[in-house]
């Protein structure tokens, strides 16, 4: 047997010239359960190699996709394609994506090496080939030697990493990530979010990765579909989604809500962009001002917080960093003003 | 706290409750080494000679040997019946599935003289031959069920991600089956096997109705009682009995309980 020493993946989504297939494309995407709609007509392409993430509050319909593309369940209407092909009736294990399952779904009776071995072993890849590409997936995710525990034996970090092992060791070419650090502590979730970043630049496979948490997704994607209901509300780069949210609901959801109603629009303005200006302040030059009162200060560290209840109608959160600024101190009840660049304010679409 | 004193009248309520439990059986296993024939109080003295008189008896061996053979034969079929049931059951999802889950497990809480009847009516009234395969039969009524118990709780337990993620890994139906689901669901099946061959190797009232004119151990002993002869060697083979009984339900209870899946 000749030793390749990288699957033949890659090397064909190369030869398939610059007008690249997406990854990832579906269309039309239905599913209900009885009376429940959990998806409502998606449609959305990831481009190869891409960090797409799937954002959205509970019962969104972020795992109904999910599923849906990974072939455990049927769609009631649409179609799903991989790099082009229709995969809309194809069973799971016919289609070259991976999952990493929110409870890992380690199988607890086979050791980690085992686990990781698993897809090799009933794709018949032969055994020494398995025992290296093994070795080379627990190198990837920083478990050299722990092949020979079972799953019980380990931490949560530890199986979250097994479990990603068990993926990309099959070099598919999608991963499906839902909630991966949902059940891990933020110390640990932050470092693992590091880890997934080196690990999908490391072997290139595109990674649509749910999450409800806005900062893992502005941190990690490079495109976030932002879901509500059963339905997309935009797809864009985290700072596109940030600074234009499309619609309301993106506005509220992501950041602090900030959404105001001036002549019968709604407008957004960022906390950070917005000055805080007591009666001494001069208005920086060009800006909107408006005046309020400040109903409540949070302090959290690096910055604090204000609530500001507008003359105008309506209430506009403010932050200012806590870095020595020169601004006389702020407290509840006192009377301040709000100013901010019109270009910096962001009238959400009908 | 509770009270010292308490504690001991608790200490005494359990030893008694023991007692009660086990003295019989403990009767029995003493008579067996009784050196005469009366069942008298103190015993007249230890002897291996029951032993060797109930080995030697072909009318016990046959029955021995029936009741060893109708009990594997039950078990296998209720092995195959039961975990197939119980596997579909737990796969698919299809109308009245609630309600077959239902029926299978009725035999077990029907009275045993209800099965016995009817088997024993239906075995009649088709014209089968009453033989060891009506006995077979009969008792694989309640091993199914205990299988399929056993089998149904595992797969229960196991979560659903589990066989989805060996289908995401490239595995088809048949080797999620082999590598995944048999694997986790061997110690459960294992312990029905034992559970089902115990309960069919002490099993009278559905054997009385559907045996022929063989006896199996169980209605041996029946025999000898009613009679009141042989009762030496009845102590004998009870004592055996246990034995036989209790190791299959040792090793059930320890395999059901060290096999559990754990995360
Ligand atoms: N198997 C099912 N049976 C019935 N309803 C379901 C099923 N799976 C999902 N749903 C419903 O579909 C909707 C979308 O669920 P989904 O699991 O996709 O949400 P999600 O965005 O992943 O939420 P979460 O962040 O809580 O995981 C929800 O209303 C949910 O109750
Ligand atoms: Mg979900």
């Amino acid at each position: 047997m000749i030793e390749v020493p990288t699957p033949e993946q890659p090397a064909a989504a190369g030869s398939q010239g610059s007008q690249q297939a997406p990854a990832v494309y579906v269309a039309g995407l239905r599913k209900s359960y009885g009376d429940v709609t959990a998806l409502n007509g998606v449609e959305l392409a990831v481009a190869p190699g891409e960090f797409f993430t799937l954002l959205g509050p509970s019962g969104s319909g972020k795992t109904t996709l999910l599923r849906l593309i990974a072939g455990f369940e049927r769609p009631d209407a649409g179609t799903i394609e991989l790099t082009g092909a229709d995969v809309t009736g194809t069973p799971p294990y016919a289609r070259d994506v991976n999952t990493v399952f929110q409870d890992y779904a380690l199988f607890p009776h086979m050791t980690v090496a085992e686990n990781i071995e698993y897809g090799l072993r009933v794709k018949r890849v032969p055994k020494q080939q398995r025992k290296q590409q093994v070795a080379r997936a627990l190198d990837m995710v920083r478990l050299p030697g722990l092949g020979a525990r079972k799953p019980s034996q380990l931490s949560g970090g530890q199986r979250q990493r097994v479990a990603l092992a068990r993926a990309i060791v099959n070099r598919p070419q999608v991963l499906l990530l839902d909630e991966p650090l949902g059940a891990l502590d933020l110390k640990l979730r932050q470092e693992m979010q590091l880890e997934l970043l080196r690990v999908q630049r490391e072997v290139g496979i595109t990674f649509i990765y749910v999450t409800h948490d806005q900062e893992e997704a502005l941190t990690m994607s490079d495109r976030i579909a932002v879901m509500s209901n059963g339905g997309i509300e935009q797809i864009a780069t985290p700072v596109e989604v940030y600074e234009h949210p499309r619609t309301p609901f993106v506005a509220g959801f992501i950041g602090v809500s900030n959404l105001i109603e001036r002549d019968g629009d709604q407008i957004t303005v960022r906390p950070e962009k917005i000055t805080l200006l007591t009666e001494h302040d001069q208005a920086p030059a060009d800006t909107h001002v408006e005046g309020g009162q400040v109903t409540d200060v949070i302090y959290v560290g690096v910055l604090t917080r204000y609530v500001v209840a507008l003359d105008a109608g309506g209430e506009l959160v403010v932050s200012r960093q806590n870095a020595g600024h020169s601004g006389a101190t702020v407290t509840r009840g006192n009377q301040v003003r709000v100013a901010w660049r019109a270009a910096q304010a962001f009238t959400i679409p009908r | 706290m509770e009270s010292t004193g308490l504690r001991v009248a608790l200490r005494i309520w359990v030893a008694l409750v023991l007692l009660f439990l086990f003295v019989p059986i403990a009767a029995i296993i003493l008579y067996a080494f009784n050196k005469s024939t009366i069942e008298s109080w103190p015993i007249g003295g230890f002897t291996g000679h029951w032993f060797s008189v109930a080995w030697h008896d072909s009318q016990v061996r046959e029955a021995l040997w029936l009741s060893v053979r109708v009990g594997l034969f039950a078990t296998g079929l209720a092995l195959v019946l039961g975990s197939m049931v119980a596997y579909a059951l737990h796969q698919f999802r299809f109308y009245g599935r609630d309600g077959i889950s239902l029926l299978l497990v009725l035999p077990i809480a029907l009275p045993g003289i209800i099965t016995g009847i009817a088997l024993n009516s239906f075995f009649s009234f088709t014209g089968i031959q009453f033989g060891t395969l009506t006995v077979v039969a009969g008792h694989a009524t309640f091993c199914i069920v205990v299988v399929f118990n056993n089998l149904i709780a595992r797969l229960r337990r196991v979560p659903g991600s589990l066989a989805e993620a060996s289908m995401d890994l490239g595995a088809r139906g048949w080797q999620t089956l082999r590598f995944v689901t048999i694997p986790l669901a061997a110690t459960a099946l294992v312990s029905g096997a034992l559970l089902a061959f115990a309960l069919s190797f002490d099993e009278v009232i559905v054997t009385v109705f559907t045996a022929g004119a063989q006896n199996t151990l169980p209605l041996w002993i029946f025999g000898a009682i009613r009679l009141g002869q042989q009762l030496p060697e009845v102590n004998v083979v009870v004592t055996i009995v246990i034995a036989l009984t209790l190791i299959p339900v040792i090793l059930a209870a320890r395999i059901a309980g060290s096999g559990a899946v754990t995360r």
